[in-house]
This record gives structure tokens, C-alpha cells and sequence, in this order.
């Protein structure tokens, strides 16, 4: 039976790994991830998981071990954050490349330079083409769920694909929540051992990791990226069943008062709720207001997305993370042109706030929409403007 | 510390009589004519035999022995990146034992070994090579020393011995190729105070067979730096691979040695070495060297040689290191 | 690009693995040979199997035929000649070769 806790969401996501029988954790400390190992590391040093935890020396060596280990048929995960993911930044292409299905935690944290320990989504966003399943979460709840949901779709025959869960760091990883644990007899009844399709096996040897020569290699990288591709309805049905065994349910993209609304906030991790909050304010003085939030970014579900801003007349793109040298931030960036190419022509605005772990409040929102309107009333679009900087 | 030792105590060496006839590593490869790097990974291939699960950076022994669909692997074979290795292969292994201990897979008694060239070893993969060797992880290092990095044309790496001309220590005006001394890999390795430490040279071929076979029935991590000459980026005829691996032996500038459990054991004596300028003279890249240059050389490697000696000596007088309380 | 002996995607294994071990032996690496090759001379080889063991390309066979010989494999000798330089007794000997007469299948797969 499942219990009422409250935890950490750190511990959480460790709770959750637990539950799924993770075989290696190989992992290198970097704030605000630590938690979460240092709670695994607990875990199978007090014999409550049977795992090998690899301290490795580096991230580097982290996503390395974890290609290893899941190359070898094991069930693998990691976390990291920030640097710390940029340092795996060239392991993330290969573990997806040869289709080696890894779990990571990504508690996200804003890139150097200045170094910044706090939240924002800069480390995720420069990882966007890596071929993993990337998937965000707004609560511990979520965490754990979507922890298990990881595993469930990576493992899967059709999908042989890593997958990051994405929660901010600090506001996510350090807080404590009530949550509904499930028991180990729930989690295994949801994720089966793990049977990898093909292993390092001297049974039957295979030769990973080859050199793609041009008659090869398009054909190698089409193979991947619709390996990723139709991981989607995959991740739908984990979801559904999910949803059937814990009740607990999960969209690729889900929606908050968006009905008869004429302006949508999108927006992506744990400033969803702050944001559902200031929507229901906002709906007590009488703005016609919703949200919409991402929660599966990899593979994107275009038309989920299409569906739920279909009423609207305006969008507000809320992005984490910059993207310099470009129109707007990554998610408006990406979002304009989805919208172009289904020929929707509609009123934007891009908003980059919280970054390095600058807070975003109601009254932020409050604000975002008042300069929509008075944007919109003049005919002009927002194509990217910084929240909260002090002039 | 006493793993190695104990766990050679029923050692069945290989002989020249009885070389195993398995071909782990399989023809049809691309390596260059007469390349000697290839010959030691097929004499370690050989040594370790079909249980093997290979980790490959990349380099040379990489590319050549897998361009899609060809593949010169008999056994599970993994390449992932340059620098990464030893951090694969510790993955494989922590891997491996997990499912073992869970009894997901049986026990095949499959042995981890991580091939990487002198660049992928004493510097773009030093670090996951540093880590993996103090993490204790049962695999074995084999770095296979051309000294430089060839695969990307002939650049310097701190395994490039002094005076080499490579594309990046050009000798000129201002300079007489490689400046610094060759990086000593393998006292780095035995640093990490592992079980099993060697060099090994494919001129001595029973030798390098019975150094690997010991490392790979070793518990824990154990390291063989292993001389692999090249001809393309040396500059020498591809015939006298093979001789030239035996000249640095005899010249004493590669030395034959093991490090058992700390101890240092020479495992070939060089009474008359020949002088270093014998070696040097088949290779166009140290064409250019004068009198002088060759004098300094000789010196440091009679000086190294002798500082060898007397690790050997030392440390066989030495009581062995204290093993930690075992224990719940 | 001609499309001769191209995969489709759908046919890749799973992260472009090769799942047939030692495929490379379908590879004819004696094509690399370059106006010789080395003949073995009977009456002076002792049978010694160095040429192979030291040869980096596998080109003699691991097991000898019924008169104890290793036979030389022209589908993968490169030409390097370390057959020649390290055969203890000089029985190893370069022979000038055609470029017609270097194809032939492979003997020892």
C-alpha cells in the first residue's frame, strides 16, 4: 500500500530509484544534485538497495560508467546539474546514439559564468539536441512519478532511448512535500526487471560504438532520431497506465483554466504552480487568462500543443534560460516556429525571467500580462524581453 | 597487500610451444603495413581469449577495427570516446557484478580489459584513468604506446619521447622537436598502489602474453603499458617494426618490468645495452638530432635505468602493505 | 552518392551496432600488397610458427598444414615483411608478384 509522506524531493527521486531496483548509480557530487545521491549512496551503504554506486571522479566519467553499465544490460542512473551537465555534454549524444537506456535526474541550475548555484533552465536548454526523452517535473509527487515513468519508457523495446526528469534546483530538489510513496509490490507491478535487447555479452558479441563512414552515418542518425520520434506514444501509454495503476495522470502537455481564455501562459518545471496560482488571481479581477505547461519537451508533442492553445488569441512564452545571438529564449524560439509552420498566426510574447535563482512572483505574472495587453491594444509583439533587470 | 601474489600462486604460464591458438581480434582490420601497435593488441587479444569484453577509446586500434559493418571483434566490444575508457569499462564492470550478485546474468567470469593509445592514456583520459584505478574496479588497462597521436596525423603527446619530430614538435630554428621528456605512464600507474603494474614490448611476445594473463587473473585494476611502434608516424620501413621494439628494449629506454603487489621486478636484464643512437637510427624522426642531444638522451636513460634498479631493490625488502580489516 | 552497398536505416541494428562478430574478415586487406609478396622457403624453414605470430594481420594460418608448414594467406598480407625480417633463419623471402596474381580467396577463414 502506498504511504502519505513527507520527504525531500531529493530523497524522493532517491526513494524513487530504490524503487525501481536501479543495478549502478554513478554519480559525482555538483549542488543542489547532491541530495539525491547522497541519499542513494545511504541507501546501498545500509543494504536497502542492491546496487553498485560508482564514485566517479568526474561527470564526464559519470555518463562514461552509465554508457558502461547500461551497455553491459544494467539498469543505470545518474543526476546531475549545470556544470556538472555540461561537462557530460559530449557522452549525452553517445548514450542516446547507441540507444542505451540511462535514467538521469537533471536538478537544473544556471550555467557559469558568473558561477551561480541557484535555479534556472540554462543547462538543460543547451542539451535540447542530445536524442533523450526530456521530461519536466513541477512537484515531488511528480518527481517520483515521473522518476518511475523514466525507467518504464526508457527500458522499453520500442523506445531503447535515455531519459533526463527535469526538476529545479533548490525549489524542487530542497523542499519538502507530502507525497503518496507507493510500495515496492506497486513499483514492481509498474516496472518489470529490466531485459536489455542487445548487452556486452561474450554469448553473443556485439560491436558497439562503430565508426559511421558517410555511406552510413545519415542513415545511423535517421534511425535515432525516429527512434525518438515515435517514443511518443510510448510515453503516452506509460502514462495511461500510470494513471490506471497509481491514478495519479500525466499529459504531454497539460492545461490550466485554459478554457475561454485569451491569453495562455506556457511555461515549463515548478514555476507552473506559482503561475496557477497568479492565473487564478488573475481570473478574480477578470482577465480572461490560462496556462499551459510542457511537461514532456523531448520528443515535443506538436500537436498536443497545438490543441491547447487553440482557443487562445495571445501566448506568453515564460523561458528559464537564455539564448544569445537569437530573437527570444529557447522555448520562444522553438514555439514561433512550430506555430509558423502550422500556419497559426497569433500575438507572442517571450518573458526570460528566474534566472540564476532570481524568484518569479505572482505579482510577476501580474505584470507580464499587464504589458501584453497594453502590447497587444497597440498592435506590437513582445519578442523577448528580461524580466526584473535593474537598469 | 598480497592480491596479485596470492592470485599467481597456480600461474600456468604461456609458453612458445603452447601460444593460444584463439584470434579474439580478427583479420581483415585496416591498420597500417607493419604496424606493430596491432600486432600487441592481437598478441593481448590472444592472451585474454574469447572471455573478453573489450573497451576501446578511440584511436587507431578503434577506427581501424570498426568501420561499419565491418568489425575485427570476435568479442563484445564497446568504443564510446576518446577520453573515457577506463570510466566505460568501470561502468561495464560495476554493471557486470551488479547482475551477477542479483543473478540476472551468470557468472561467465568475462574479463573487462580497456584498450587506449598513449594520448587516450597519459592525457586526454588520464583523469577517468586516475579514478577508475583508485576505485578498485577488476578490469585491465592495456595503453598502447606509439607515441604521438597518430590516427590524427603524427601530433605530440606527453608519451612523445625527447627530441621526436611529430607535425607538432617540428624540429627547426628554435627548436629539436619534442622538448619535454616522455611522461612515465606506468610509475603513474603503480602510484594508485594497485595489484599489478607492467610493460610490455611484442618483440618479447610469451612475455607480453604471460603479463597480460596475469592481469587479467588478478583481482582488481591492473595496468600494461605496452611499446607499439609505428611505422607510418616514426618513419621507419614497416619490416623492422618488430626489431625496433626490441632495440628500445635493449637500448634500456623502454625497460621490461612488473610491479607486483608495490614490488618492482625487472622481468628483462640488459647487461650490454646497445647505445640509444643504434635505436634511434632506423626512425626518421629523431633524423636530426646531433651529438649533443644524443649525449643527454644516454645519460637520462642510464640514470632512469639505474633509479629502476634501485626501486627493484628496494622494494623487494619490503614487508608487504597491511590489508585492511574485513568485516561487516 | 551511389547507393551500392548502402543500408537502409530501417535494417541498422539497434545504435548502429554490428551484430555478425569478426566481419572484417570479409575485408581483402592483401589488396594493399605492392609488387611483392613473401614466399617461404621449405627446405630452410624450421616451422618455428614466428612468421605466425609476429605477423600484425593474421596472414598465416594458426594451424599448420599436414607437413607442419603455416600457410601464407594472400587475401590478407599487407606486404609489411616482418615475416622476413624476424624469421630466424632467413627462410622468408620477397618474390616479385603481379598485380593480376594478388587476388585469390581467402584460405584461412
Amino acid at each position: 500500500m502506498a504511504r502519505r509522506v513527507g520527504l525531500e524531493v531529493s530523497l524522493a527521486c532517491a526513494e524513487a530509484v530504490k524503487l525501481c531496483n536501479a543495478d549502478v548509480i554513478a554519480a559525482y557530487p555538483i549542488t543542489p544534485q547532491t541530495h539525491i545521491v547522497e541519499h542513494l549512496s545511504e541507501l546501498v551503504a545500509d543494504g536497502h538497495l542492491d546496487a553498485e554506486f560508482v564514485p566517479v571522479e568526474s561527470e564526464h566519467s559519470a555518463m562514461s560508467a552509465c554508457v558502461g553499465s547500461a551497455a553491459a544490460g544494467a539498469r543505470t542512473f545518474t543526476s546531475s546539474s549545470a556544470q556538472g551537465l555540461a561537462l557530460m555534454h559530449e557522452m549525452l549524444f553517445i548514450a542516446s546514439g547507441l540507444r542505451l537506456p540511462i535514467v538521469m535526474a537533471v536538478a537544473n541550475r544556471s550555467l557559469s559564468a558568473p558561477i551561480s548555484i541557484w535555479n534556472d533552465h540554462s543547462d538543460i536548454m543547451a542539451e535540447r539536441d542530445i536524442g533523450w526523452v526530456q521530461t519536466f517535473a513541477e512537484t515531488g509527487q511528480e518527481v517520483l512519478d515521473l522518476m518511475l515513468h523514466a525507467f518504464k519508457v526508457a527500458e522499453d523495446p520500442r523506445v531503447c532511448l535515455p531519459v533526463a526528469v527535469n526538476l529545479d534546483g533548490f525549489i524542487l530538489t530542497h523542499v519538502i512535500e507530502p507525497m503518496e510513496m507507493p510500495d515496492q509490490a506497486e513499483a514492481d507491478a509498474y516496472l518489470p526487471p529490466f531485459v536489455p535487447s542487445q548487452s556486452l555479452d561474450p554469448a553473443a558479441p556485439v560491436s558497439m560504438g562503430m565508426v559511421g563512414m558517410p555511406e552510413v552515418y545519415t542513415e545511423a542518425k535517421k534511425a535515432a532520431l525516429v527512434a525518438l520520434e515515435d517514443s511518443y506514444p510510448v510515453i503516452k501509454e506509460h502514462w495511461e497506465g500510470f494513471a490506471e495503476q497509481f491514478g495519479r495522470s500525466y499529459k504531454p502537455i497539460e492545461t490550466y483554466r485554459t478554457e475561454d481564455a485569451d491569453t495562455l501562459f506556457v511555461t515549463m518545471g515548478s514555476l507552473g504552480e506559482t503561475c496557477m496560482t497568479a492565473v487564478d488571481e488573475m481570473r478574480q479581477d477578470g482577465k480572461s487568462v490560462g496556462q499551459v505547461r510542457i511537461r514532456l519537451w523531448r520528443p515535443f508533442p506538436d500537436e498536443d500543443f497545438m490543441a491547447a492553445i487553440a482557443g487562445a488569441k495571445n501566448l506568453i512564452f515564460i523561458d528559464r534560460a537564455l539564448s544569445p545571438g537569437v530573437a527570444a529564449g529557447p522555448v520562444a524560439t522553438e514555439m514561433r516556429a512550430l506555430l509558423y509552420t502550422k500556419g497559426k498566426n497569433m500575438f507572442t510574447a517571450n518573458f526570460v525571467c528566474g534566472l540564476g535563482g532570481r524568484d518569479v512572483t505572482r505579482t510577476d505574472f501580474a505584470g507580464m500580462l499587464a504589458k501584453v495587453e497594453a502590447a497587444a491594444a497597440a498592435g506590437n509583439e513582445i519578442t523577448c524581453e528580461m524580466v526584473g533587470v535593474k537598469e | 597487500m598480497k592480491t596479485a601474489t596470492e592470485a599467481l600462486k597456480d600461474f600456468q604460464k604461456i609458453t612458445p610451444k603452447k601460444i593460444p591458438a584463439v584470434e579474439p581480434f580478427s583479420k581483415g582490420h585496416r591498420a597500417c603495413q607493419g604496424c606493430g601497435e596491432v600486432l600487441a593488441l592481437r598478441l593481448v587479444a590472444k592472451a585474454v581469449g574469447m572471455d573478453m569484453i573489450a573497451v576501446s577509446a578511440t584511436g587507431c586500434m578503434e577506427i581501424i577495427s570498426s568501420p561499419y559493418p565491418q568489425t575485427a571483434w570476435e568479442v563484445p566490444w564497446i568504443h564510446v570516446a576518446f577520453e573515457n575508457a577506463a570510466a566505460v569499462a568501470s561502468g561495464i564492470e560495476a554493471g557486470r557484478k551488479a547482475l551477477i550478485r542479483k543473478g540476472r546474468i551468470k557468472d561467465d567470469g568475462a574479463k573487462v580489459v580497456a584498450f587506449a593509445g598513449d594520448g587516450a592514456t597519459a592525457d586526454i583520459g588520464l583523469q577517468a584513468l586516475s579514478g577508475a584505478l583508485e576505485r578498485g574496479h577488476d578490469f585491465t588497462y592495456v595503453c598502447l604506446d606509439n607515441e604521438a597521436y597518430m590516427n590524427t596525423g603524427i601530433q605530440r603527446s606527453s608519451s612523445t619521447p625527447y627530441g621526436a619530430m611529430t607535425t607538432t614538435s617540428p624540429p627547426g630554428e628554435k627548436s629539436k622537436g619534442q622538448m619535454t621528456w616522455k611522461k612515465n605512464m606506468p610509475m603513474i600507474a603503480a602510484a594508485h598502489n594497485i595489484p599489478y603494474v607492467a610493460t610490455a614490448s611484442p618483440a618479447w611476445h610469451v612475455d607480453l602474453m604471460n603479463k597480460v594473463k596475469k592481469a587479467v587473473t588478478i583481482p582488481g585494476p591492473a595496468y600494461i603499458h605496452i611499446y607499439s611502434p609505428c611505422p607510418t608516424g616514426w618513419r621507419c620501413g614497416p619490416e623492422v617494426s618488430i626489431e625496433t621494439a626490441r632495440q628500445v628494449v635493449k637500448s634500456r629506454i623502454f625497460p621490461l618490468f612488473e610491479v607486483i603487489d608495490g614490488r618492482f621486478v625487472l622481468t628483462r636484464d640488459i647487461k650490454k645495452p646497445i647505445p640509444v643512437s643504434e635505436y634511434f637510427a632506423t626512425q626518421r624522426r629523431f633524423s636530426h638530432l646531433d651529438e649533443n642531444d644524443i649525449a643527454y638522451i644516454q645519460k637520462r636513460v642510464d640514470d632512469d635505468w639505474d633509479r629502476l634498479l634501485s626501486l627493484c631493490q628496494v622494494t623487494a625488502d619490503e614487508p608487504p602493505v597491511e590489508e585492511p580489516p574485513t568485516g561487516e | 552518392m551511389a547507393d551500392e552497398g548502402m543500408t537502409p536505416w530501417k535494417d541498422l541494428a539497434l545504435g548502429c551496432a554490428m551484430t555478425e562478430p569478426g566481419s572484417s574478415k570479409s575485408f581483402n586487406t592483401g589488396d594493399w600488397r605492392s609488387r611483392h609478396r613473401p614466399v617461404t622457403d621449405r627446405e630452410t624453414c624450421i616451422k618455428c610458427g614466428l612468421c605466425w605470430i609476429m605477423c600484425p594481420d593474421m596472414a598465416y594460418t594458426a594451424d599448420p598444414d599436414a607437413e607442419g608448414y603455416y600457410l601464407w594467406d594472400s587475401y590478407y598480407c599487407k606486404g609489411c615483411g616482418i615475416c622476413i625480417e624476424e624469421c630466424p633463419k632467413d627462410a622468408i623471402s620477397w618474390q616479385e608478384e603481379k598485380e593480376e596474381d594478388k587476388y585469390g580467396p581467402a584460405c584461412g577463414t
